[in-house]
């Protein structure tokens, strides 16, 4: 016996708000994987902490997409009872922890978006989105700092940790822009003043990006084809482990209560 | 399996505006950067501190324990020092 | 806790005795003093101390397997980041317990090599399996309670730095064990399935659980001097009688049968266990428990894949430092 996958009305701001709260929860789980296996027992305790403010992110971000689609699915249905089709999640987010080197780049492209992002969605019409861009904002701009510390130790310490950084930095280059793709039932929102368009922050993004990692002595792709897929259910072939995984428990057990 | 040792540093927070900072515990990091993060991630979990100090514990320079008779002891005799030392008659009311 | 840096002026001398000294410290000890990391202090308490402490420390981090073990799997996202949080705090125990010992002279990467190269002993409940999620709960609710149990007399430990870092890992952890009874009680109330495998956790968790406590009174070599240096204030089976009795009557609350159909109440009221199967214990101490190796392997593994980073991080720490050097000179 194995529980089915919900069916989700996704309109527009329902679709738009599960996008966001599937960027949370699958960095949040991957920065959990981390957890008791860090490179040091301090990196544990950060790594533990960033991905508590994403699982939080999540949390309100799906409560808030099943109270939007007024149906009866909550946050642990979106979260466990959707299949890797369903999932709205930026390709960057999925990608396997790798090395140490790895996980810091993820963090740092998603941060330096993030920052801005939720910044930016402080000023969102929609009151509810308003006040967890208001507490996410604070969550980013820690993740980047964070993040953009190690890139620099990465990139600047010893021959292996540069080589590891920039090979992160080629590889996870191709996802990074999918953070600034808007599609047609984004646009309406970004119209009415729900969300907002994050071609306006490429701009600062790219000079955040490009300020670290020079100072980090390592050097952006000069290749600029982009992989996109994720915001549609078209992902990499690592989401549906990671989704075998995290909803293993409630496939296994259907109705359950934990 | 020798791993060089990283910095130890003393960490000190200001739990609340108003008080002092006040010695937490130690940590490792390479340097104060990383330091002043991993203070927040370990000694700050739990909304415990509004500022943070790290300090390397190498520049700390501590009193000799076996001093302490030399160091502390001639203070215990200065009971001029206190106010209970002096009489004043209730009816003067607090003073 | 303290600085490393303070104790390094005693060199050598620290391992020398000293009889005036020794009646002098112990003078303290019975006067309820606490003693400091720059105090002098006989060889064997500082041994002692260090031995028990980077112990507890080691406990802390491997403990983080067993339970990290479910983080990914954990089936509601409520119960993920309680989780993923309590995991977390485990590592920040260790933390606070490694600085702990690290005022007693030696450095936290001995006592963390120590412990990687099997020297150094864990204690032997993070041997043991979690198959199932109800084994998440069983874990807070006894392995946290057995801990607690443990630990609270510790925070009027005789060394200073010791009892403050339990203070603050006693403060943090009340939330653990509620965790895990809720768990337990969420599983109890479910559907079948859902009480046996909360049952079979209890079944396998109980005795393990019992023997945390360590051996019995009569064959526990560190007591006596423990005692002495009121490092420990309650024995062994005092502490396990304790713990045994407070949690016959939660099991019960549960619907949960402990799997020790010999058990009797005696007329003061007390629990009455079986038997424990010393061997085993014997065993898992020695090397043969269900996970030793793979605990080892997979602390080896975080700590040697973890290497470049920390010596990209030295280098980087290293070339910062030369080049505010150069600066200041020109």
């Amino acid at each position: 016996m194995t529980a089915a996958s919900i069916t989700v009305s996704e309109t527009p701001l329902v679709l738009y708000v599960l996008r966001r709260a599937d960027d949370a929860l699958v960095l949040g789980h991957r920065l959990s994987e981390w957890c008791g296996h860090a490179p040091m027992m301090e990196e544990d305790m950060a790594m533990a902490n960033m991905g508590l403010d994403l699982l939080g992110q999540a949390r309100e971000l799906y409560g808030y997409a099943a109270k939007v689609e007024g149906k009866d699915n909550d946050e642990d249905k979106l979260a466990y009872l959707r299949d890797v089709r369903q999932y709205r999640n930026l390709l960057l987010l999925e990608q396997p922890n790798g090395d140490f080197a790895r996980t810091m780049t993820r963090q740092f492209f998603y941060a330096a978006f993030s920052d801005l992002y939720w910044r930016a969605m402080m000023a969102s019409r929609d009151t509810t989105l308003a006040a967890i861009a208001a507490k996410s904002e604070k969550e980013s701009a820690y993740h980047l700092r964070h993040s953009s510390e190690w890139m620099v130790r990465l990139g600047d310490g010893t021959e292996e940790s540069h080589r590891r950084a920039q090979l992160a930095v080629d590889d996870l280059w191709a996802f990074t822009g999918e953070m600034f793709a808007v599609d047609d039932s984004e646009r309406g929102l970004i119209d009415a003043g729900i969300a907002i368009d994050p071609e306006s922050l490429r701009t600062q993004w790219l000079a955040t990006v490009a300020r670290v990692i020079d100072e980090a002595t390592l050097k952006l792709p000069a290749n600029d084809w982009m992989q996109k897929g994720g915001r549609i259910g078209q992902h990499t072939e690592h989401l549906g482990h990671l989704l075998s995984e995290l909803q293993s428990m409630q496939r296994t057990f259907p109705g359950a209560t934990w | 399996m020798a791993t060089p040792n990283s910095p130890l540093w003393e960490v000190f927070i200001r739990s609340r505006n108003g008080l002092a900072h006040k010695h937490v515990g130690s940590l490792h990091a390479a340097d104060a950067t990383l330091a002043l993060q991993a203070a927040r991630d370990i000694y700050t979990r739990r909304g415990e501190g509004l500022s943070i100090w790290v300090v390397p514990s190498s520049a700390i320079t501590a009193s000799d324990p076996s001093e302490k008779g030399m160091m502390f002891e001639p203070a215990e005799s200065k009971i001029y020092r206190h106010p209970t030392f002096y009489d004043v008659p209730e009816e003067v009311g607090h003073m | 806790m303290y600085t490393q840096a303070l104790n390094s002026s005693d060199g050598e001398d620290r391992f020398v005795e000293d009889a005036t000294r020794a009646a002098a410290f112990q003078a303290r000890i019975d006067a309820d003093e606490r003693i400091e990391p720059n105090d002098w202090m006989p060889a064997a308490y500082r041994k002692t101390l260090t031995r028990q402490i980077s112990q507890h420390a080691h406990s802390e981090i491997v403990g983080m397997l067993p339970e990290g073990n479910w983080i990914t799997r954990a089936p509601s996202l409520r119960r993920k980041a309680a989780l993923l949080a309590k995991v977390q705090d485990e590592c920040g125990h260790g933390l606070y317990l490694y600085a702990a010992a690290e005022t007693l002279g030696s450095s936290r990467e001995e006592l963390v090599d120590a412990m990687l190269s099997g020297k150094s002993r864990y204690s032997s409940i993070f041997n043991y399996p979690t198959l199932t999620w109800a084994d998440i709960g069983a874990i807070g609710w006894l392995v946290d309670g057995a801990a607690i149990m443990n630990q609270i007399p510790l925070c009027r430990c005789s060394y200073g730095p010791y009892a403050r870092a339990m203070i603050r890992v006693c403060k943090e952890e009340s939330f653990h064990q509620r965790q895990g009874f809720e768990i337990m009680l969420t599983l109890a109330r479910g559907t079948e399935e859902q009480k046996a495998m909360a049952q079979n956790a209890l079944d396998r968790w109980w005795w393990p659980v019992l023997m945390m406590f360590g051996p019995p009174d009569q064959a526990s070599q560190h007591s006596d001097t423990s005692t002495k240096w009121k490092i420990k204030r309650f024995s062994n089976d005092e502490l396990r009688q304790k713990f045994v009795d407070a949690t016959v009557p939660q099991a019960e609350f549960l619907g949960l049968t402990i799997p020790d159909p010999g058990m009797t109440q005696d007329s003061e009221g007390h629990w009455r266990y079986s038997e424990i199967d010393w061997t085993e214990f014997k065993q898992v101490l020695a090397g043969n428990g269900p996970c030793n190796r793979d605990r080892l392997a997979a602390r080896r593994k975080a700590h040697e894949e973890g290497a470049w980073v920390r010596e990209a991080a030295a280098a980087y720490a290293a070339k910062r430092e030369s080049r505010r050097t150069a600066q200041a000179a020109e």
